[in-house]
């Protein structure tokens, strides 16, 4: 890799750092900090800029990079992993989207403690948002550490470590000066050099081949070295049962982990009305499936004009396919339109990370204020502004994040995101769905899911080949593994839906009519919604 | 509890009730004697607003009465015999998927036109249904659930207004 291209990367870096700063003093200023300003931004967003917020709050440099980059290696297998991730969002649409705007205020527990007694619940589900919440943000700490160090060429540690901490400073700021407000337009931002970049890049490998499909993957299945069996699935998820099942396992995972996930229901409460959070929806479903639609051109793209084999030797896990795509497409390394494509693919790969990260940020934030510091808190303490918490908490997020991320920066976090999906179906979907569609459920019944959902979900993880066991664990010296699957979707969504159903038939007391009526009422009327 | 507000009874000489005094909205009874029907005032406890949903008294008359009624159940029923059946295809179509991509690589990699597969259909089928679903669910929101859940959202405000001031 030349100096070229490194300091154009390192210029667009810094251009998206000072807008993204920028966004956020202007944003920020002459306002005073009232909870609906920090954590929904006022709501006033429209659905389309809260249509493009959320699509720039879910794909992450794990979609980005990530999914082509398991094309271009595996072929047919990354493309079965963005299914998932896009039919994801039906679920969010039919069930979830309009019924949480209307009947919560800022985070999942408002939906679910509206129905039940307050403080019980509002820690169950204010623990486990935190929990989806820290998994996958060190997933994406680490993981940009490594992507910045790699694209930019200095894989020392060094580099690294202060990626890690540079990116974990970036979004505290972002999030506790200019809170949700910043945060969307950030994402906005991102989600549009996203799509521009996407796009692009799709249309320079289509005119490649003359916009002949057909004749790309018959290039990228010859290229490969598999064959036609690159276009079918089985390459990498194909092994033995084991494989097999974690595979479906992590299907389920994340088809309904997304409508669980704590950064996504908060953007919903940034939209006026239910109607408009259902047309944010849209909108964000609308640029999710045209983003993945391009990763599997650009996946195949790298697989046919760069080769998986190049690919494989500059990053085992194939995240850079894509850059090395770029530099290709703009003329091969050396030349001017190669560093300069380069050099805006890993910017935005920047971004992506960046935007990413403050949505979560924010989200765990809002959880530990709104629901955990004002159920925890001491009666005779002295009260706190909310907002005031919810900065303090962000900042204390960011530190935790720093630190794990730190730690962990030599250690395979992959498995991360898809246990973050699996933690949130497990422990957020069912009391989601039970309080919203449920007459008889009760407190009980909601808290046992929550932790009926979130202790399986982390216990089988640590039993798992991903802790110990296996070369590629976090500790390979020892084995405590006694669960086969890296993914523990299978098991402990079932549990989670098992111990609402078990916990709310097992409860003393009558569930109350009246409280429920006023949920569904409210959540298919809107009637009352803030 | 900031005041003690009498509310003007529907025909004559109700229980006084208190209510939560809001300066943003008068405590006005607006329909509200109506609803339970037997012509005297709904009872009104003290509202106990805590500014997170948890309230009592007369509010919560009012959303059991919205509940039972035939406006509220119709858009309901819409909501739900679209939604439900919808859920079931759409999952039961991507399990499916799924499964068959991972047990049956086989019948997935049959080749239908050049190098486009089976499993190349079925792929790009999961994008093109979800962009359906889509499609079909918001046509059906607007056509069929908003008029009717935006008429029950006015009414039931005005309702609850009545009798405990504001929301919050």
């Amino acid at each position: 890799m030349t100096g070229n291209h490194q300091t154009l990367a390192l210029l667009l870096f810094s251009a998206f750092v000072a807008v993204t700063l920028g966004i956020t003093t202007w944003v920020s200023r002459n306002r005073r900090g009232s909870a609906e300003e920090f954590y929904a931004g006022g709501r006033l967003f429209s659905p389309m800029e809260n249509g493009f917020a959320i699509a720039g709050d879910y794909m992450s440099a794990a979609s980005f990079l990530g999914i082509s980059g398991l094309i271009a290696l595996f072929g047919y297998d990354g493309l079965l992993y963005s299914v998932g991730f896009l039919v994801a969002w039906l679920v969010v649409l039919f069930l979830v989207a309009e019924l949480v705007r209307n009947c919560g205020r800022f985070t999942l527990a408002d939906v679910v403690a509206s129905r039940m007694s307050e403080r019980p619940v509002r820690i169950a589900v204010g623990t486990s948002s935190v929990t989806v919440s820290v998994l996958y943000l060190v997933a994406q700490m680490v993981g940009a550490g490594t992507l910045v160090a790699l694209l930019l060429g200095g894989t020392g540690e060094a580099a690294r470590a202060w990626t890690v901490i540079g990116v974990g400073a970036l979004m505290v700021v972002y999030v506790s000066l200019g809170g949700m407000r910043a945060t969307t337009w950030i994402q906005i931002v991102k989600a549009v050099l996203l799509m521009a970049g996407a796009i692009t890049l799709t249309v320079l490998v289509l005119m490649r081949f003359h916009g002949d499909f057909n004749h790309l993957l018959r290039t990228a299945a010859e290229r490969s070295g598999h064959g036609n069996a690159f276009l079918a699935p089985g390459l990498k998820y194909g092994g033995d049962w084991s494989a097999r099942l974690d595979f479906i396992s992590l299907g389920l995972a994340l088809v309904l982990g997304t409508a669980g996930l704590p950064h996504i229901l908060s953007r919903f409460y940034t939209v006026p009305t239910a109607r408009a959070a259902r047309r944010s929806v849209v909108w964000s479903i609308g640029l999710i499936g045209g983003f993945y639609l391009m990763t599997i051109v650009l996946g195949f793209g790298a697989a046919a004009i760069v080769g998986p084999d190049a690919v494989r030797r500059s990053n085992a896990a194939g995240n850079t396919a894509v850059p090395l795509l770029a530099l290709d497409l703009g003329g091969g390394p050396g030349s001017t339109g190669g560093a300069v494509l380069f050099a805006v693919v890993a910017a935005v790969a920047f971004a992506t990370i960046l935007a990413v990260v403050a949505g979560i940020t924010l989200a765990s934030s809002a959880s530990v204020a709104h629901d955990l510091y004002a159920s925890l808190r001491r009666r005779r303490g002295k009260p706190r502004s909310e907002v005031a918490v919810a900065r303090a908490a962000a900042v204390g997020t960011g530190a935790v994040a720093i630190g794990v991320g730190l730690l962990a920066r030599d250690l395979n976090v992959a498995f991360l995101v898809g246990l973050a999906f699996a933690v949130a179906a497990s422990a957020n979907l069912p009391v989601l769905l039970y309080s919203l569609f449920w007459r008889r459920f009760t407190t009980r019944g909601a808290v046992w899911a929550v932790y009926g959902g979130l202790v399986p979900a982390v216990a089988l993880v640590l039993l798992s080949p991903v802790v110990s066991g296996s070369p590629e664990s976090l500790f390979p010296g020892v084995d405590f593994q006694y669960f086969p699957l890296e993914n523990p979707g299978l098991v402990s969504i079932p549990l989670g839906f098992l111990a609402g159903w078990l916990g709310t038939v097992v409860s003393a007391g009558e569930p109350d009519e009246a409280r429920h009526a006023e949920t569904e009422v409210r959540s298919l009327t809107g009637a009352g919604a803030v | 509890m900031q005041s003690r507000n009498g509310l003007p009874g529907g025909s004559g000489g109700g229980p006084e009730s208190s209510v939560e005094w809001d300066p943003w909205y008068d405590a006005l009874a607006s329909g509200w004697g109506e609803l339970d029907g037997t012509g005297a005032p709904a009872f009104v406890a003290p509202s106990v607003d805590r500014g997170d949903g948890v309230r009592s008294g007369g509010a919560v008359d009012i959303y059991r009465e919205v509940q039972r009624s035939a406006a509220f159940q119709e858009v309901r029923g819409r909501y739900r015999r679209f939604v439900v059946p919808g859920v079931a295809v759409f999952f039961t179509w991507y399990v499916s998927y799924v499964v068959t991509a991972t047990t049956a690589p086989e019948l997935m990699a049959r080749p239908v036109a050049g190098a486009v597969n089976v499993a190349m259909l079925a792929g790009l089928g999961q994008f093109l249904t979800t962009f359906l679903f889509t499609w079909a669910y918001v046509r059906h929101a607007r056509l069929r659930r908003d008029r009717a859940a935006l008429d029950l959202r006015w009414d039931t405000q005005e309702l609850t207004r009545g009798v405990r001031g504001a929301e919050r």
